[in-house]
């Protein structure tokens, strides 16, 4: 857990963006990852509603799940992100930060992929949820290999 | 597309997109800044920051085509990720493919050496509100 942990804050600290947005890492285990995006005003979409853009969003949902396929190689080797849908199923709430959690589901030598879904902590349904897929570019050990 | 849009809205200033041409050549750019890199070992712009991009670009087409609507809200994007995206401008252009009464269908690319090798494409789908409070 605190290699994980410490694998996400490399990752973080060579992503200037994440610094810039100041993303958090919440929690990371084998294939899975959290990561937060406190509210600030300089990340809302929409001047005077308030709330964060969804274009915030799609960048830490991006972030998450490629930590997630970090964990599950158990490397943060070169990855790159092939496809990326969002649905959008509500807005956040204003002044919300969000989080976003991803799993890595299935990950084969060259092709990772992920489920992921975004909450501001408001209720039961997501913001957003989200299906991703990655190419590896770097092949690293498989799924359950020491790490 | 409208430039109001972008001065209006803190995350496309955060980003620091602006539009350049007149007309049908009209496209929206986002001028390279450290701060937009992901992958600061090749090094690359974020996957996110060409997401929002994209998502601010089909907005602002939208908001150009139908002046005096409120802001369509995106419903699900798709984005395809061609290549990586260097440390240089990146240049977006928004085409509307269709418009109903409620729903936009809209495709975006983006491109950095030019159009004819795109580094992302989006294609969403927004809901129009052309009535207050819809």
């Amino acid at each position: 857990m605190n290699d994980l942990r410490e694998t996400l804050s490399d990752r973080m600290h060579q992503a200037p963006l994440a610094a810039a947005l100041g993303f958090e890492a919440v929690s990371a285990e084998k294939g899975r990852a959290a990561m937060r995006v406190p509210w600030r005003a300089d990340a809302v979409g929409e001047a005077g509603s308030d709330i964060i853009a969804g274009g915030v969003v799609t960048s830490l949902i991006d972030h998450v799940a490629g930590m997630a396929v970090a964990t599950a190689r158990g490397e943060p080797g070169a990855i790159a992100t092939i496809d990326m849908r969002i649905d959008y199923l509500r807005p956040a709430g204003p002044r919300l930060g969000v989080t976003a959690s991803a799993h890595c589901y299935r990950l084969t030598r060259h092709i990772a992929f992920v489920r992921a879904e975004a909450h501001d902590g408001e209720g039961e349904t997501p913001v957003a949820t989200a299906q991703l897929a990655f190419m590896i570019n770097s092949p690293g050990p498989p799924m359950g290999s020491a790490t | 597309m409208s430039a109001a849009l972008f001065e209006a809205s803190p995350y496309a200033r955060f980003l620091g997109m602006r539009l350049e041409g007149e007309g049908e050549a009209r496209h929206a750019v986002l001028p390279f800044a450290p701060h937009l890199i992901g992958n600061a070992m090749l090094p690359a712009i974020h996957g996110g920051v060409l997401g929002g991009f994209l998502e601010i670009t089909a907005l602002a087409k939208l908001s150009q085509a139908r002046p005096g609507e409120r802001l369509a809200k995106p419903v699900d994007i798709n984005i395809e990720y061609f290549r990586p995206a260097g440390p240089r401008d990146t240049f977006a252009r928004a085409v509307i493919r269709r418009a109903g009464r409620r729903i936009a269908n809209v495709r975006v690319e983006a491109w950095q050496e030019g159009p004819e090798k795109p580094v992302a494409a989006l294609h969403g789908h927004f809901l129009l509100r052309a009535e207050e409070g819809s």
